[in-house]
């Protein structure tokens, strides 16, 4: 690590995993410049899972490709902020440095296990790969670790399924197949795991879930979730940052959030669910009205004004300053929800 | 595998007799009566039904056809007309001078189009990307015989570096072993200690090659380009990005593999092309092959020599194909599991 790259902050003395200061990311298309992300501050702790939640097109994704640096550049450039991973900003490593990071501290899971591995290689040599990339092992050694890890992950008959070919296995197997390349660190510190149950069965999805649960508390590692289903939060995460447009919105621990929501967004998102009690008996759901802004042509306000019920004036002239409502549970909203659930 | 493969050359029979078939009707039913072209206007009428019923022209179609069909299955393509020679025998000696040439053009067309294509992918909308894609329009557009004049223009005519034609210097006095001039040029090497064979042979192969390889190395620059850019953006790379692998492993083991698919088709079908399109170069560079065996058939109007000679450039053709299917099935298993 260069010197120049470590922080000092207060931040890391409080069991900080990561820390995210202020980070906007922009992408410079045709039309326009898009925001994909603009301020965010995020922080995750020592085996903590932490929920990214939103809408498609919200800026989780683009949040997690910027931690690993696999934001495509050109189009897209980070404009400004801090990513700091125990204390180093990521942002101004070496691309080497950072490599080595990817896949050994930094691990990621995506969306659609049917294409996120290599169709012409084995599974067993792919989650191989990572072992001979960061611990320098023969191919032999690797493929058996990577038998080991296939145990681990639950996939029956590892030495066998090792030499499948991912078109041989089912989706919910191929995520276990991620996942396993994902444990293949020697040093677990932060797993980033997009939608990682959007593609699949919902038998499938639990056991997926209850996977990662099982395998956070065994390895110790923390887990950046992101999702845009509030069932998968409530059964996974610790803490809850909800997202729209590019904004972070609310961010508390997951209890709190569900109990007593402040941001009008994140009422919404909680009122999607079939489980919640606007739908008991509903014969439609629940839904926001309105769609996502276009992040092209998005002003100073908040970007959510034009959906909201609670819509002041002051909204569509600026975005708000962070408030706080007890401990660790912030919001940006002129006008939110109180405790009761009526606006004030 | 050995299922595969054994369904694959089940399915050549009736490719083959499709192609005999072809071949015999194409040449048969051509304007024109073989027997008088070969005599000549002043032939009789003595002379004509002589020679036709040497020829078995005098008998129907369909019995040509058969007879045609029952020669060729027992390997016998007839005699020459001119030479009065077998034509297997003719066809054999000329064969590896054109296999030799196909060879060397396809390995550089395919090493060069492939390190090509990668890196213009790689470096997408750069002058590496650009100046590539415009010299593989270049190549592709450019006509075979007027390159191939235009080498001997540059490099044996005006700079005397390389020679016009033939595949190796006469002054040599050489017998072919394998008629594989490179493989002798090496095998002389060892037995008498020079290299002067291996060298000429070399030198002879250097303007045909670049020739006869220039558009399948346009082709084969364009198709991986576009293939690597497809790859390029699949989420198994961002999965093997975000493992940590290094760029270039990332790009020549991951995607390169996956990329190569769709090159490994075009590679064999311009290798066939090939063996059976180097006519006029093979004329232009006076390489003794099946090519320049055909155009002076055709010239010579020596019919059975030219339905045979096409038949066998169909046979490689076809085998070749066959080849390419079968490594298509090594290089990608969703295909050999099928």
């Amino acid at each position: 690590m260069t010197d120049t790259a470590t922080i000092e902050t207060s931040a890391t003395g409080t069991g900080e995993l990561l820390g995210i200061d202020n980070l906007s990311v922009s992408f410079h298309t045709r039309r326009g410049v898009v925001k994909a992300v603009r301020n965010l501050n995020l922080k995750i702790r020592e085996g903590e899972t932490l929920a990214l939640v939103g809408e498609s097109g919200c800026g989780k994704s683009v949040t997690a490709h910027a931690i690993t640096r696999l934001v495509p550049m050109p189009p897209g450039v980070i404009e400004s902020g801090i990513i700091r991973f125990r204390g180093t900003n990521l942002l101004s490593l070496p691309e080497k440095e950072m490599r080595s990071l990817r896949g050994s501290k930094i691990s990621m899971i995506f969306q659609e296990p049917m294409t996120s591995l290599n169709p012409v290689f084995t599974v067993g040599t792919q989650i191989a790969e990572v072992f001979v990339t960061h611990e320098k092992l023969g191919r032999k050694e690797a493929f058996a670790r990577a038998v080991e890890l296939l145990d681990l992950v639950k996939i029956p008959d590892p030495a066998k399924r090792a030499k499948s070919y991912p078109h041989q296995l089912s989706g919910g197997m191929r995520q276990r197949v991620m996942i396993a390349m994902a444990l293949a660190s020697p040093e677990p510190g932060l797993m980033i795991a997009d939608e990682p149950t959007t593609a699949l069965d919902v038998t499938i999805q639990a056991q997926i879930l209850q996977l990662l649960n099982e395998l956070k508390k065994g390895v110790g590692m923390a887990l950046l979730l992101i999702t845009h289903d509030m069932g998968v939060v409530a059964e996974t995460a610790d803490r809850v940052a909800v997202m729209y447009a590019g904004r972070k919105v609310e961010d508390a621990p997951v209890e709190e959030l569900f109990a007593n929501p402040r941001h009008p967004y994140t009422v919404g998102l909680l009122g999607c669910q079939c489980s919640a009690p606007s739908n008991r008996n509903a014969v439609r759901l629940t839904s926001i009205s309105g769609s996502v802004p276009d992040l092209l042509t998005l002003g100073d306000g908040c970007p959510f004004a034009n959906r909201c019920g609670n819509v002041k004036n002051e909204c569509m002239e600026s975005f708000p300053d962070v408030s706080t409502a007890g401990e660790d549970h912030e919001f940006r909203c002129h006008n939110p929800i109180t405790e009761s659930g009526a606006s004030s | 595998m050995l299922k595969f493969i054994l369904k694959r050359l089940g399915l050549l029979i009736p490719t083959l007799l499709g192609v005999v078939t072809l071949v015999f009707f194409m040449i048969a039913l051509a304007p024109g009566d073989p027997a008088r072209i070969m005599l000549g206007e002043r032939a009789n009428a003595e002379q004509l039904a002589q020679l036709r019923s040497e020829l078995g022209l005098d008998q129907p179609l369909s019995k040509q056809y058969l007879l045609y069909l029952g020669r060729v299955i027992r390997g016998d393509l007839g005699k020459s007309i001119v030479t009065q020679q077998k034509i297997t025998d003719e066809l054999t000696d000329r064969l590896l001078a054109t296999i030799e040439l196909a060879i060397t053009s396809t390995i550089f067309a395919s090493i060069l189009g492939i390190v090509l294509g990668v890196a213009a992918a790689r470096k997408r909308n750069s002058w590496v990307d650009y100046s590539t894609m415009t010299g593989a329009l270049v190549g592709v557009s450019m006509p075979v015989f007027w390159l191939a004049l235009v080498l001997i223009m540059i490099f044996s005519v005006g700079l005397d570096l390389l020679p016009t034609g033939g595949r190796m210097n006469v002054r040599l006095y050489f017998i072919p072993i394998t008629n594989f001039y490179l493989i002798d040029g090496i095998i002389m090497w060892f037995r008498e200690g020079k290299a002067d064979y291996f060298v000429s042979a070399l030198k002879h192969l250097i303007l045909p090659t670049i020739a006869l390889g220039t558009i399948p190395l346009a082709i084969i620059a364009r198709t991986t380009r576009s293939s690597m850019l497809e790859v390029l953006k699949q989420d198994y790379v961002k999965t093997a990005r975000a493992a940590g692998v290094p760029e270039r492993k990332v790009v020549f083991r991951y995607a390169l593999r996956n990329a190569l698919l769709p090159v490994i088709t075009v590679i064999g079908i311009q290798f066939g092309l090939l063996l059976s399109g180097a006519i006029l170069t093979e004329t232009i560079f006076a390489w003794p092959g099946i090519g320049k065996w055909i155009y002076h058939s055709i010239s010579a109007r020596d019919f059975p020599a030219v339905q045979g000679g096409i038949l066998f450039i169909s046979f490689f053709f076809v085998m070749i194909n066959l080849i390419v299917d079968l490594l298509y099935s090594v290089i990608n298993p969703r295909i050999r599991l099928k």
